[in-house]
């Protein structure tokens, strides 16, 4: 392992909707780790993901994957790009109209001319990997959140990419699927030499695989460093992120008028909302 | 892979029904008829009145539908209507040269259609000549006018 | 004053928001329209043709029957009183060939199969399949929604004359079997009136239009959708309302161009 970057984001700013979504950032996602970005819910780890994938168009700045800037490549190029990254989406995103063995399969039959009997070993190699070889068949409405993620994971590496997205892959699931997405996560960026990169909040879990973690809030990169340097990080909104504090400098109250008085307001001003 | 199989023979079936209804269209409903363009002869005919006649009109003769008319347009000479004529084949040097045409009406409101009939004349006509004795369409209103001045000046 | 000012403006917005939403549907439709056509996607296309049209045969034959029966019986009573009940099968054809098949077929094919695009897309958006596809590197728009754009371009016209058929056929049931018009009037009449260029042919023009703009407005309105529950049910209705405006609008425009009015 090297510490040579994959990823390069320099000063990216983007607005949505109005709202300026990022004021500045800047990272650099090492090859073959696993890094995680962190932050509250709402501060567009997700949109930071599709900047990255080049489905989003920056304001300013500039994403550098492998040298090559994203925002700058023609369609083709870009498209070509894509080949090396798998991602995997909050909900999986399988294709429901394929079953789970296709879903698989669908990535090399649209890039590689591979014979079938080879597509098939690929397949199963992936699904064994991610211990779903036996739920080949079932369509993906008949699988649950933990399952249809697994799938996707597998569908996510059946390129052997070299950079693969995670877009919260932890929400939602239960303790023990939790635990194997967990592994399977460590387990894959170990043995293919992936370059990770995980966006989540689920801060135990995401802090057990990471080596290196980004914490972003207001649009802005608050801290990084490693799990255990964030740890003891000085920052209290860090501290209180890290430690999973309901009240502190990031307030449990959405900004309002006194209590007190609001209450009295609306005694007297004859019902009804102001 | 199975369910794939039945849907192409679904939709193999709903093409073919496609087709046919398209074929049933064609010559149930609109009489398309598949050998008659080729044995069939043109005749012209100028009317001073052409009244209600449209192109695919029927032309008959002793009631007996014997072709259609083709196309209708002013004739610039005489500035009258000439009618073309679309024939039976076997019509062809058949008509005597002093056949008239008329434009009559199906009933009282019903489509106007041309009548043919055949005159004592030993010349024939051939296809593309003009029939010269032809009798214009009834004008309703012509006739009001003609009934009405009778009557004032009878 | 500023009241006046204020409403201007906000119809000002409404135009800029509804121009701009028609140059992405021509966008959309211009880089979908062009997908290369392969082997994988006949497969495709074969698949949407089953759903688009073949699913749709049953609503729109038995609605075919039904208007069929009901011009019968209606233009019956009228033509009865002119003396002129063998000119029913002209009747009926023409005014089925003309009008009613090509619009009504368009019709039911919005409610049935326009809304069910909508939904299909708009779910596959709401589920990130179609973000998920373009990150494998496969551009949705010729994936999923080229195959369904052509397979309603085909499916409607022929939905059409299906339409056609049947409904002559129950205008038959009805004025020849049921109320006694002779039957060779009102075959022969039919024939006498009815050109297949001009009136079988024009249906299936004004058809294949019908059909471009259905499934246009219904998978642009599935791709463009905000993505949540509430988001689908409110395209799914556009697409049924923005479509039968669409039909009822332009079947106006082509029978003056067609049928005359201003020749």
């Amino acid at each position: 392992m090297t510490d040579v970057p994959f990823v390069e984001i320099e000063d990216l700013h983007f607005t949505f909707g109005g709202r300026e979504v990022f004021r500045g950032i800047n990272m650099a996602i090492p090859y073959g780790r696993i890094t995680a970005i962190m932050g509250p819910s709402g501060t567009g780890k997700t949109t930071l993901l599709k900047l990255i994938g080049g489905q989003l168009t920056p304001d300013s700045g500039r994403v550098l994957i492998d040298g090559q800037d994203v925002h700058r490549l023609s369609r083709k190029a870009l498209f070509e790009l894509r080949k090396r990254m798998g991602m995997l989406f909050q909900s999986g995103a399988l294709f429901s109209d394929l079953d789970v063995f296709e879903n698989v399969a669908f990535p090399l039959r649209v890039h590689t001319d591979l014979p079938e009997p080879m597509i098939r070993d690929l397949v199963l190699l992936k699904l064994q990997s991610v211990g779903l070889r036996g739920a080949r068949t079932l369509t993906p409405a008949e699988l649950s959140g933990g399952m249809a993620r697994r799938v996707a994971l597998a569908r996510a590496v059946a390129l052997d990419p070299e950079l693969i997205l995670y877009d919260e892959p932890f929400v939602g699931q239960d303790p023990i699927s939790m635990g194997v997405l967990v592994e399977l996560i460590r387990r894959l960026s170990q043995a293919l030499e992936l370059t990770s990169i995980v966006v989540s909040h689920d801060i135990k879990e995401t802090l057990s695989i990471a080596d290196y973690v980004y914490l972003i809030s207001d649009g802005k990169v608050v801290a990084e460093g490693t799990p255990k340097s964030l740890d003891t990080h000085a920052d209290p909104r860090v501290s209180q992120f890290v430690h999973g504090e309901p009240d502190g400098p990031v307030p449990f109250h959405y900004p309002a008028p006194d209590f007190y008085s609001d209450i009295l307001d609306d005694a007297t001003a004859s019902g009804g909302h102001p | 892979m199975k369910r794939s199989k039945t849907m192409e023979l679904g939709v193999g079936l709903f093409m073919l029904a496609g087709i046919l209804g398209l074929v049933f269209l064609g010559l149930r409903v609109s009489g398309v008829t598949l050998s008659a363009p080729a044995e069939s002869f043109q005749l012209e005919a100028n009317f001073a009145n052409v009244g209600g006649l449209r192109p695919r009109a029927r032309v008959t003769m002793a009631g007996v539908t014997v072709g259609r008319v083709e196309a209708i347009e002013l004739d610039t000479e005489w500035f009258d209507a000439r009618v073309t004529l679309r024939l039976d084949g076997e019509l062809e040097g058949q008509l005597s040269r002093d056949t008239t045409a008329a434009i009559l009406t199906a009933g009282l409101l019903g489509e106007q259609y041309v009548g043919l009939s055949v005159g004592g004349d030993p010349e024939v006509l051939e296809a593309g000549d003009t029939i010269t004795d032809t009798q214009s369409a009834l004008v309703l209103e012509e006739l009001i006018q003609q009934f009405i001045s009778n009557m004032v000046s009878g | 004053m500023t009241k006046g000012i204020e409403s201007l403006a906000r119809w000002g917005r409404k135009g800029c928001d509804a121009s701009e939403s028609l140059g992405r549907a021509g966008i959309f439709l211009a880089q979908s329209a062009v997908a290369v056509p392969s082997r994988e996607g006949l497969r495709l296309w074969l698949h949407q043709v089953y759903f688009v049209g073949v699913l749709s045969l049953a609503i729109v034959l038995v609605s075919g029957l039904f208007i069929g029966m009901v011009l019968a019986l209606q233009g019956y009573t009228i033509l009865v009183d002119f003396g002129a009940e063998q000119a029913l099968g002209q009747m009926v054809a023409l005014s089925l060939l003309r009008e009613l098949a090509p619009v009504v077929a368009a019709l039911l094919f919005a409610g049935r199969a326009g809304s069910a695009l909508t939904a299909e897309i708009g779910l596959m958006k709401a589920t990130e399949q179609l973000t998920s596809m373009e990150m494998i590197g496969v551009d949705p728009l010729r994936r999923i929604v080229a195959p369904r754009l052509w397979a309603g371009f085909v499916s409607l016209p022929i939905l059409t004359v299906g339409f056609s058929v049947v409904g002559i056929w129950g205008g038959y049931l009805v004025g020849v079997e049921w109320l006694g018009v002779f039957e060779g009037s009102y075959w022969s009449n039919m024939q006498a009136s009815v050109s297949f260029l001009d009136d079988v042919g024009n249906g299936i023009i004004k058809s294949l239009v019908f059909a471009l703009v259905v499934t246009w407005i219904a998978v642009f309105q599935g791709y463009d959708l905000v993505p949540t529950s509430e988001g689908i049910s409110r395209a799914t209705t556009r697409t049924v309302v923005y479509s039968s405006l669409a039909v009822l609008g332009l079947d106006f425009v082509l029978t003056v161009v067609m049928f005359g009015g201003l020749s």
